[in-house]
């Protein structure tokens, strides 16, 4: 977002700069995500020609049609595009907070939290999916307590957080292992469905729900992301520019679990997303730090394309898409390692 | 905990009560250790009494008791010392070539790298003697021990603590993701790899730990060998190298020594991660900074720390049971947690 190309754009008290080059990068991601999903909308055993898919969608299409697009291959598709943006922007705003590119939910051990938070509530209540996200939601945020109590000495460090993240993750990961075993074998195998983080099982009304919210929760973070620019200068310049600093993390750390949460308890910890894609958004704008609409452009795109590769590319056997994501993504983080010391 | 690496060896300066620490050190890690596999034999499901387990293994007169803790319980237990041990010396070499004091086999993607390699095997060829795929194990082991320092080094400068570990995660992390791929596309060998991806070793029969035993045990020798030159590594790379240690040979050897183990133990066990990060700083702290004490007691300690770990495993639920990977996990995280935590403390 330089300033040569910005304009400020203006929707009553709400102000914001828009740098050209983030929108076109933006628009194209978000483009090409959704040229994906008509594709993958059109694959299948009954295969409909991007034509029939958008008039099914559309509501002109023939009877039959529109029931294999929107009954059953929308929840997927149209998760995946959402879901993945709300992973885009809840990796954004953490990475942006802890002023790190590793420091995104999955790393620090967010997701793991919200994963253990879901398994529980599944073995204990046996859940819909309103007391899945609730307790994806408190896992989550109790994780996110426990993980920011843990690093904080005499100050945060990047470092300090990432590693004791990965020491609760393990822990949690062990957690999850173990309620799998102790659980009933129907539970347990409803539940393993998803331990690698897939979309496969995605129905309405769940998806539509889940998207919804995520919707909701990426609209309300463009807007609540504005202080992050601030505070990314440090706390003396944002307190002194207007920012309470301390109000605004908080808001934002809770905004940034709520949609993994959001995530996790419909799809299961979907890895790496949140890694990946703030950062790639990053590099494709040219910015100076993480921006929120352009991660979610991006994660929207990753997330399709991993779905439909996690779908298609081993057919007839559908792989979950966590094990797409951590494929590219711990490959991304391997890279980002070596690059970072190039640089130093 | 890196004070203690960087701070010169004792060498024959040490003072008698160091001498005094270390012997003790070594009969409580001995008792420790006779305890542990008494639990470990004794403990179960199934009622057994002490008389008959010490029967079963002196004078063995095929009873229904007996043959549980000769069939069973013994074979789990020699696993979980050969595993333990492999661990724990693996995890002191590796804290000691890399100067970190964060480096564990687990967390440093040796186990995965084994387990990858396994599956990848087993893939391909649809299935295997045991005797096949300890190779592969092991191969897995160093391949993966090489990658993590190659990405870490990578760039000017040494690898520091923190990035060799974010590298073996992150390669950890696409290892587990694949072998998850594989194991879901072949549902014959996810059968045969469920219990074994937990770190179990409920799985170990006696004929198995005799193939992997050769390799644990010359594993143990190269690091027995190693370990008087490695504490002039401790020193750094300029002072070890004026003290006339091979620094080539040494690290060479100790890569070699550490992929045997953590290979062998990953064959017999599964991916069991946290036990070479814990024992070598207990053992460090019980006997001080000489790599020869150091791998003696990590001999000693780590296998108690396996072994009671799969008791709990046992005991803590009422059916089935928890592998061990896992029980190991919840105590070693914690562990790990505090001494980042100890670590900035005390340098920032």
């Amino acid at each position: 977002m330089t300033a040569a190309t910005g304009r400020t754009l203006r929707l009553g008290t709400l102000s914001t700069r828009v740098g050209g080059r983030a929108v076109v990068a933006g628009a194209v991601c978000l483009a090409v995500a959704v040229v994906l999903a008509l594709v993958w909308l059109g694959l299948g055993s009954i295969a409909l020609t991007p034509g029939e898919v958008v008039g099914a969608l559309l509501g002109q299409g023939d009877r039959a049609a529109t029931t294999v697009v929107v009954e059953w291959r929308l929840p997927r598709v149209l998760s995946a595009l959402v879901l993945g943006a709300a992973l885009g922007v809840s990796g954004a705003i953490c990475q942006s907070l802890t002023r790190n590119p590793l420091g995104s939910p999955d790393i620090v051990g967010f997701t793991s939290g919200s994963h253990t938070g879901a398994l529980l509530v599944l073995v204990v209540a046996g859940g819909t999916y309103g007391q899945l996200a609730f307790g994806a939601l408190a896992g989550g945020i109790a994780t996110a307590v426990v993980v920011y109590l843990l690093a904080w000495s005499r100050g945060m460090q990047g470092f300090r957080l990432i590693i004791v993240g990965i020491g609760i993750t393990a822990m949690l990961g062990s957690l999850n292992t173990w309620l799998l075993l102790t659980a009933d074998v129907e539970v347990a195998l409803g539940a393993s469905a998803w331990t690698a983080g897939s979309l496969n099982g995605a129905r309405w009304p769940d998806a539509g729900i889940a998207t919804a919210t995520a919707a909701l929760l990426i609209l309300v973070a463009c807007v609540a992301a504005r202080p992050l620019r601030q505070l990314e200068l440090g706390d003396a310049i944002a307190t002194t520019s207007g920012v309470r600093i301390e109000r605004a993390r908080l808001g934002l750390l809770v905004l940034s679990v709520a949609l993994t949460a959001v995530v996790t308890a419909v799809a299961g910890p979907i890895n790496f997303i949140a890694l990946a894609a703030p950062q790639i958004a990053r590099r494709l704008t040219r910015a100076a730090g993480v921006t929120v609409l352009p991660s979610a452009c991006v994660g929207a795109l990753l997330l399709t394309a991993s779905d439909g590769a996690a779908q298609w590319v081993f057919d007839p056997v559908q792989l979950p898409v966590g094990v797409v994501t951590v494929c590219i993504g711990g490959a991304y983080l391997v890279w980002l390692l070596v690059h970072e010391a190039r640089r130093r | 905990m890196t004070t203690a690496q960087r701070r010169p060896p004792a060498g024959d300066a040490g003072t008698r009560h160091t001498g005094g620490r270390r012997t003790l050190g070594l009969v409580l890690g001995a008792c420790a250790l006779a305890g542990a596999c008494w639990l470990s034999l004794v403990a179960g499901s199934a009622d057994v009494s002490l008389s008959a387990v010490w029967r079963a293994l002196t004078d063995f007169d095929g009873s229904y008791d007996q043959t549980i803790v000769r069939e069973t319980r013994l074979p789990r237990t020699v696993a979980g010392l050969l595993v333990g041990l492999a661990l724990g010396v693996a995890g002191t070499l590796i804290q000691a070539v890399t100067r970190n004091p964060l480096a564990d086999p687990g967390i440093l993607g040796v186990n995965a790298g084994s387990a990858f390699f396994v599956a990848l095997a087993l893939a391909v060829s649809g299935g295997m003697s045991i005797a096949g795929y300890v190779w592969f194990a092991l191969l897995g082991a160093l391949v993966a021990t090489c990658a993590v320092y190659v990405i870490a080094a990578a760039g000017r400068g040494p690898a520091s603590p923190e990035r060799l570990v974010l590298s073996g995660v992150a390669l950890a992390a696409v290892l587990s993701g694949i072998v998850t791929g594989f194991v879901l596309l072949d549902p014959e060998t996810f059968d045969r790899m469920r219990f074994w991806s937990a770190g179990s070793l409920s799985a170990a029969d006696l004929p198995m730990l005799g193939t992997v035993l050769p390799f644990v045990a010359a594993g143990l020798l190269l690091a027995a060998l190693v370990a008087r030159p490695l504490n002039a590594v401790a020193l750094g790379e300029e002072l070890a190298g004026a003290l006339g240690a091979n620094l080539t040979l040494v690290r060479a050897g100790a890569v070699v020594a550490v992929t045997l183990l953590a290979g062998g133990a990953t064959a017999i066990a599964g991916p069991v991660g946290f036990v070479g990060l814990m024992m070598p700083h207990v053992a460090r702290w019980i006997v001080g900074p000489d790599q020869r004490w150091i791998v003696a007691v990590s001999v000693l300690l780590s296998p108690v720390l396996v072994l009671t770990a799969d008791v709990l495993g046992r005991v803590l639920v009422g059916s089935g049971e928890v592998p061990v990977g896992v029980v190991v996990a919840f105590v070693g995280a914690p562990v790990l947690v505090g001494m980042v935590r100890r670590r900035r403390a005390s340098t920032s």
